[in-house]
């Protein structure tokens, strides 16, 4: 079996104040797949995303597990090589289109950026490569986007922007952070076939944070759905949506909204389930130990 | 509906007003001796309190006048002009240069930069400002470096404050951790993407910096604790006329003017310039 | 059939842009809404969906008479309420409430649930405020306990059962929900949805449900009315519409919602060519 393109295991966090918001995490991403990490506010769902990329807030400390890059432990790397790491192996779709392009300076540089300072292209080729991208995910005008600041664009184009300059440098992981939850529905269905196309003619993994089981049915192939911060259940997605095993799971699905089935759908989760589970992680809190021979990084 | 806001360029009358008459009165204070129609410190008494040319008892060539000691009005605001401008740009633009490299570190970096910068700035604000001015220029002692070398000392601050808590929030951006999962320096990422967002603020906060180092330059000469007397300064002037209100209101009323258009131009310049230059709010 | 509670004829609501305003003079004027036509039937909840830029929070405002409209008559229970000023307009204010996207933001933080629900109370010269405040907590089931507390010390869901619990006091006639759902988690989200579903029944009010959500407006309305760029594109009762979407904007809405089932043909369904077209640049 080949060696996964990411692999978290084990791994826990905490606040300042000692409290956890993970859980002992244990996922594996293979390459080229998509995996969606599922959950309400709260869930610790892009934590673990920030966690991957090494840019969880200081407030969060990762005091167990290992996180494991295309077979290399961040957490045996400096701190400097496994940026290094992060920068050529992964990338981000942010959630929000407009904070996560900088509103003072024009797209065509902030695309190239990265391609001719970090990864040494030189800019005609960056050049051409941003091009490629731009025509990948249907821009129609290069030029003239490229030449836009942020704010002249519309939220849809400048999700296809960044998604373009996500997959711009040939990462193998790319980590998408609710990366439609602020578009529109007809422009995230867009948005959502263009990520799954050039997924797939890239070859790309995908960690895909979202607390949608909509489009977890629609994009990924595994899903791990959370409850703060710890793995409720993961599946392949088939396997889920046909049966799901655990009954938070299960109240999840129907509390969300289906417009075929008005009355079956947007039940309220029984407070039981919810009791149950925070009664078995309050249970786990007490017994846990943080086992400090696994190596996180940062 | 599509976002409409790439707009043509609107001409910004308080730019172009503000920035004429700072270019008047510099492009003034740099020719000086081509420009003024007489020497600042020629004295005559016979000519002494002469009125502005519309009043009756105007002499031609005393434009606006000449004070209790026969001296051109007009002549010596021009050669005020240059020393204050002198001491807006070099003041400023030190103040400027400091203060906004110690913000940018101690907002972006945070941390312990942060808490040894913001402690500094904390006990620098506990002093009053003009007395802050006029102590240091005691010790200092009088003169046009050391008027400079006040008003920049004390003033950092303003800068430091402000590009602090723009970098900041410039810091929580996506973009700024973006760029640091792309693998970027935290130097690089505070130069490229921290730098230029909060440039527009430190460009309209340098050009009113200018306006209030005019101001403390012309309230250190006021107390005579500027430089030598002979010279001409705003301040200066505002302090004789002020003895001479009643027989002569012009040698009061003029280096006031002159003042208050200053300051109030460097203060709509800096913001005209700001909304010129800051791509969202153009 | 008894009459409907809003006529609406040819409303057209134009406002300031003001990211065209000229240096002096006066600011160009945008039409958001161009000319609609319907009516909100009594003790009903009318849905009213769009996607961003359809007018639809700009045509719940000016139900509610926050806008003043710029063309065309808003008839509210037989009062023409156009253009009525505010002091006209104070004694129909009982019966017009509306319930806000943000609890966050609608909630002023120094002042206790309590006294916030108890305001408009107040206000209106109402006896036994402390009594009908206990009431509106009870009603949106909040503990008595709450009265007390401060906006910081509840969660979302608490937060926008506050927000019913404010509009709802005064017993209106009518309450405009604009889009109080989209910030909150499924499971709470339904929950508020279930809640309002069971008020509006009981009390017998007239709602406009403003949302993006075609699957939330299937369940709790029983007529829709779809919007784009300022304009009704379809309306009817919900089952029909549903059942036969006429207009192709409202087909591809229905079908742009992602419903959480295996699909893999969903994707490929749509076309991905660039259809916002940019302004042209110094345009």
């Amino acid at each position: 079996m080949s060696t996964p393109c990411l692999e978290i295991e084990s791994l826990s966090a905490t606040l300042a104040n000692g409290v956890r918001v993970l859980r002992s995490v244990s996922l594996t991403v293979e390459p080229g797949e998509v995996r969606a990490l599922v959950g309400e506010s709260g869930a610790g769902k892009s934590m673990i995303g920030k966690a991957v990329l090494g840019v969880l807030p200081p407030s969060i400390r990762v005091v167990e597990g290992r996180i494991t890059l295309e077979g290399t432990d961040l957490g045996n790397l400096s701190p400097r090589a496994s940026r290094a790491l992060i920068g050529a192996r992964t990338a981000l779709i942010p959630q929000d289109p407009l904070t996560a392009l900088n509103p003072s300076r024009r797209i065509g540089p902030q695309m190239t950026d990265r391609l001719v300072r970090i990864l040494g292209w030189d800019s005609a080729k960056a050049d051409r490569r941003i091009r490629k991208l731009l025509d990948d995910v249907r821009i129609r005008e290069p030029d003239r986007v490229l030449r836009c600041y942020p704010h002249e664009l519309s939220g849809g184009m400048r999700q296809r922007v960044l998604i373009a300059a996500a997959f711009a440098a040939e990462p193998r992981l790319i980590v998408a952070d609710e990366p439609t939850t602020a578009l529109d529905v007809t422009v995230q269905k867009q948005i959502l076939r263009l990520i799954a196309e050039l997924q797939r003619e890239h070859g790309t993994a995908i960690l895909f944070v979202t607390h949608d089981l909509g489009v977890v049915a629609k994009i990924s192939q595994k899903v791990t759905v959370l409850y703060a911060g710890k793995v409720v259940e993961q599946a392949d997605t088939a396997a889920l949506f046909a049966a799901p095993q655990h009954a938070y799971t299960r109240a999840l699905m129907a509390a969300t909204p289906r417009y075929t089935d008005p009355m079956a759908s947007l039940r309220p989760v029984d407070e039981a389930v919810l009791a149950g589970l925070s009664a078995e992680i309050a249970t786990a809190d007490r017994n846990w130990k943080p086992n400090t021979k696994g190596s996180g990084h940062d | 509906m599509v976002e409409a806001r790439q707009l043509p360029r609107r001409a910004n009358p308080r730019l172009w007003l503000a920035g004429g008459w700072l270019l008047a009165v510099l492009m003034a204070a740099i020719f000086a001796p081509l420009v003024a129609p007489h020497d600042p410190l020629a004295q005559d008494l016979m000519l002494e309190r002469l009125p502005p040319f519309w009043v009756t008892g105007a002499e031609p060539g005393y434009w606006l006048g000449t004070d209790s000691l026969g001296r051109d009005l007009l002549s010596r605001l021009i050669y005020g002009g240059r020393i204050a401008f002198a001491v807006a740009f070099a003041a400023a633009i030190a103040a400027c240069l400091t203060g906004s490299a110690l913000g940018l570190v101690a907002g972006y970096f945070g941390g312990w930069a942060d808490r040894i910068v913001s402690r500094i700035v904390d006990i620098w604000m506990a002093f009053p400002p003009v007395l802050f001015a006029i102590l240091l220029v005691a010790v200092l002692g009088t003169g046009l470096s050391s008027v400079i070398i006040a008003i920049a000392v004390i003033d950092w601050t303003r800068f430091c404050r402000v590009v602090r808590a723009e970098a900041m929030s410039q810091a929580r951006m996506d973009y700024v951790e973006n760029a640091r999962i792309a693998g970027f320096s935290r130097i690089d990422v505070m130069l490229r993407e921290v730098l230029p967002n909060v440039l527009p603020t430190i460009v309209a906060l340098l050009s009113l910096e200018m306006g209030i180092a005019v101001i403390v330059e012309a309230i250190l000469s006021f107390v005579n604790l500027s430089i030598s007397t002979d010279d001409p300064t705003w301040g200066g002037m505002i302090a004789e006329g002020r003895l001479s209100i009643h027989q002569a209101w012009w040698v009061l009323v003029f280096p006031l003017i002159m003042l208050i258009l200053t300051v109030l131009s460097f203060s709509q310049f800096g913001e005209g310039l700001k909304s010129r230059f800051d791509p969202v709010l153009r | 059939m008894t009459e409907p509670l809003f006529k609406v004829r040819g409303l057209k609501v134009a406002l300031p842009d003001m990211t065209r305003k000229p240096p002096f003079g006066r600011v160009p004027l945008v039409e958001i809404l161009k000319g609609l036509d319907f009516d909100l039937p009594r003790r009903s909840v009318t849905g009213i969906v769009g996607e961003s830029g359809s007018g639809k929070s700009t045509l719940g405002r000016s139900l509610v008479r926050l806008i003043e409209p710029t063309h065309g008559t808003v008839k509210f229970d037989d009062n023409d309420i156009t253009h009525l000023g505010e002091q006209r307009l104070a004694p129909l204010r009982r019966d017009l409430q509306m319930i806000f996207q943000d609890p966050m933001s609608s909630l002023n933080p120094r002042r206790t649930i309590g006294s916030i629900i108890a305001a408009p109370l107040k206000h209106n010269g109402l006896a036994n405020v402390g009594e009908r405040v206990a009431e509106a907590l009870a009603r949106v089931g909040l503990p008595q306990a709450f009265a007390t507390r401060y906006r910081h010390e509840l969660s979302g869901g608490q937060r926008q059962r506050v927000g019913i619990a404010r509009a709802l006091a005064l017993s209106p006639k009518f309450v405009l929900a604009d889009e109080i759902v989209s910030g909150l988690d499924v499971s709470t989200q339904a929950q508020i949805l279930t809640l309002l579903e069971r008020l509006a029944d009981e009390m017998e009010l007239t709602v406009a449900f403003i949302s993006h959500d075609l699957s939330v407006v299937r369940r709790l309305c029983r007529q829709v009315i779809v919007m784009r760029m300022g304009q009704i594109v379809e309306a009817g009762p919900t089952d029909t519409l549903f059942a036969a979407p006429q207009h192709p904007y409202t087909r591809e809405l229905i079908a742009a919602f992602p419903l959480p089932e295996i699909d893999p043909d969903w994707l490929a369904s749509t076309p991905v060519e660039e259809k916002e077209t940019q302004p042209p640049l110094g345009a």
